[in-house]
């Protein structure tokens, strides 16, 4: 009888088991492999390194490059999508007129593809004749190329991330909001306590588990999308808005080379898992799971 | 300790429907209040209104000297006890007890001297450490009530604060409570839909139904003087019998005999409580048991009595069988209602 159970169980989760497998962890341990030898090519036949790939990455400027903008880049998208998703469902979580189309609005740049709204953004960007442009040329600015310039295109590319994120976390702040129940404002309310002090002190603490579960998901996203780098910047110009994930598809695609990919794409795993456990160890003793 | 007035106080929620109509009564200095009456009455409603939680949509409403209508509820000096108690789950007990005194910048160690004491009262001393989860229900019943006492506000405030225990505990909790209030000599308003609470906690009982008061009284008032037919089978367990007679030539009449003296001609709905029907070998009366149902302390006769069905109310001593059964009625227990409008004749 018991047998049987456990035949059945194996036999339902084999085909999940077997995609997992296949596409996510043998990739990752072959990543780690690759990593240690040398790209073949030609006539040099692939060779063992060890660390070589590893020690290479300190010497490569635009691999430093990418890893400071990579933090950068992270450092700005996910606190601020995540304060203006709260902020935006602070806003539309209670019912009013027109709520509907509020929540609306605010969601749809989650339902359009990166790319899409990319390309929104290049036209929101274009020097001349796009919108911030002709915004600037209204109140007598010079015309500027935002995503053009070294020292404005990684900006500009965080904001379309912020933009297009924030509508999703809001969602999830949306539904966390539903669950702080109504009765303990009214008993704050008559406690003396002012609406900011209550959010601060009972609403925040009470959505931490959320706040938590978003940021984590904003930090593997920083590291992740990349989509609208392809098309608005392709990391350029000067490597300026260069993030690690484009550089690896830089080095493994354009460049073919695979073993130097791999390194760095162990990195970036090593990165995202360290991110991710260090935030459920710091926010374990802050956060309040009922 | 304050004097609650309310002004033809008047509650139109913003969907048009009267949830309280306008109502007007005094509540005095230390009184203990029961607003009881069936879900939906706007009991709540009456409540928020005074608390400030819900807008005055009409009348005035005077707590101590203040018309207190446009005040804001934290400067109602008013402390409520909500039916799911509305405890901070993130905080101690100390701390959900103390956040009132918090928010209004009193000092720390004065907070930790008045938590300890409401503590102590409610004897959760053991407690004041843990998290609202980590307790019993009537744990958090009493930090809910610690909460209220610690701010030794003008009026506490009570939304069917026990209706979320069980029996016994709930039993118990309402002698507490009265207890305490006694004590500490707050005013209080409690609302309940539940008659033994109200009969037994109660001051004064003001009974609702339909967003309008019934009746307002002591509890014995309102339990031998009905003033409608809605008081009489709401309040008491089992409900009083409500009897179809007529009024002859002065007389009372049911079943052909006459009852009692009365003015008037014409229909009438007579009100017995069933323990004011006794059996009587002889008794003037005959009825019809149908069934008995044993309460252990008392039994309830289930009978017919011309035409209609009443309960009788006997001490377990009192032999009783299926069957005939004659008995007398005390005349003087006996309350008449007009049958077109239910009020009290
Ligand atoms: N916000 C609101 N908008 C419209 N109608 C409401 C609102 N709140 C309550 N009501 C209605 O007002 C009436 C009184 O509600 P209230 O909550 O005061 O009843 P209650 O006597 O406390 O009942 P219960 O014993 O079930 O708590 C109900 O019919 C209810 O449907
Ligand atoms: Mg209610």
């Amino acid at each position: 009888m018991m047998r049987r159970e456990w035949i059945y169980a194996w036999l339902l989760v084999l085909p999940a088991f077997v995609f997992l497998i296949t596409f996510t962890h043998l990739p990752a341990v072959e990543a780690l492999v690759n990593s240690v030898w040398t790209t073949a090519k030609g006539r040099r036949p692939s060779m063992f390194v060890g660390l070589g790939n590893y020690q290479k990455m300190l010497q490569d400027p635009i691999f430093i490059k990418a890893m400071i903008n990579s933090g950068l880049y992270a450092a700005l998208t996910v606190p601020t999508s995540i304060a203006l998703a709260l902020a935006m469902a602070l806003l539309v979580h209670r019912p009013f007129k027109g709520v509907a189309a509020m929540r609306m609005a605010y969601f749809t740049p989650t339902v359009l593809p990166l790319v899409a709204v990319a390309n929104i953004w290049l036209f929101f960007y274009a020097p001349g004749f796009g919108l911030i442009d002709q915004i600037r040329q209204f109140f007598g600015f010079a015309s500027a190329n935002y995503a053009g310039q070294p020292d404005t295109a990684l900006y500009s590319v965080a904001v379309v991330t912020i933009w297009k994120e924030a509508g999703f976390f809001m969602i999830f702040f949306l539904a966390a909001l539903q669950t702080v129940p109504e009765t303990l404002r009214e008993a704050a309310a008559i406690e003396g306590c002012s609406k900011w002090t209550f959010f601060r002190r009972v609403t925040l603490p009470l959505i931490m588990p959320t706040t938590l579960f978003v940021s984590v998901n904003a930090v593997i996203n920083a590291f992740r999308l990349v989509d609208h780098v392809f098309v608005m910047t392709k990391g350029g110009p000067d490597n300026a808005s260069m993030l690690l994930l484009y550089y690896i598809f830089e080095t493994g695609f354009r460049y073919w080379d695979t073993a130097y990919a791999a390194a760095l794409t162990v990195v970036l795993i090593l990165i995202l898992s360290l991110a991710g456990l260090g935030q459920f160890y710091a926010a374990d003793k802050r956060v309040h799971y009922k | 300790m304050a004097q609650v007035t309310l002004n033809a106080l008047r509650k139109i929620y913003p969907n048009g429907y009267e949830a309280v109509k306008p109502a007007s009564f005094t509540i005095e200095k230390g009184e203990f209040v029961v607003l009881v009456g069936p879900s939906g009455c706007g009991k709540s409603t009456m409540l928020r209104l005074i608390a400030g939680l819900e807008d005055i949509t009409d009348g005035v409403l005077h707590i101590g000297e203040r018309v207190v209508n446009s005040i804001d509820p934290a400067d109602r000096d008013i402390a409520m006890v909500f039916q799911n108690y509305a405890l901070y789950p993130h905080m101690t007990v100390r701390k959900n007890i103390g956040y009132g005194l918090k928010n209004r910048k009193i000092a720390k160690d004065i907070i930790h001297q008045k938590v300890e004491e409401a503590a102590h009262l409610l004897n959760l001393t053991d407690y004041l450490d843990r998290k609202p989860s980590q307790l019993s229900g009537g744990q958090r019943q009493r930090v809910a009530m610690g909460r209220a006492i610690v701010r030794d506000p003008l009026l506490f405030l009570f939304d069917e604060p026990l209706s979320n225990l069980d029996a016994k505990l709930r039993n118990q909790m309402r002698i507490e409570i009265k207890a305490l209030q006694r004590r500490l000599g707050v005013t209080s308003v409690y609302v309940t839909h539940d008659q033994v609470e109200a009969m037994t906690m109660a001051d004064r009982i003001i009974v609702m139904n339909g967003g309008q008061i019934e009746q307002i009284g002591t509890p014995s008032e309102v339990y031998h003087f009905p003033a409608s037919t809605f008081v009489a089978s709401f309040m008491g367990a089992p409900a009083m019998n409500l009897l179809d007679a007529s009024v002859e030539q002065g007389a009372v009449v049911l079943g052909g005999q006459t009852i009692a003296a009365l003015a008037g001609h014409g229909p009438v709905t007579v009100g017995i409580r069933p323990e004011d029907i006794v059996p009587d070998a002889h008794g003037d009366h005959a009825i019809e048991v149908t069934l008995i149902e044993e309460l252990g302390a008392h039994r309830i006769l289930h009978a017919i009595w011309a035409g209609q069905p009443v309960m009788v109310s006997v001490a377990k001593d009192v032999v009783a069988a299926v069957g005939p059964l004659r008995v007398a009625i005390k005349a003087a227990a006996l309350s008449f209602f007009d049958p077109r409008t239910g009020r009290r004749l």
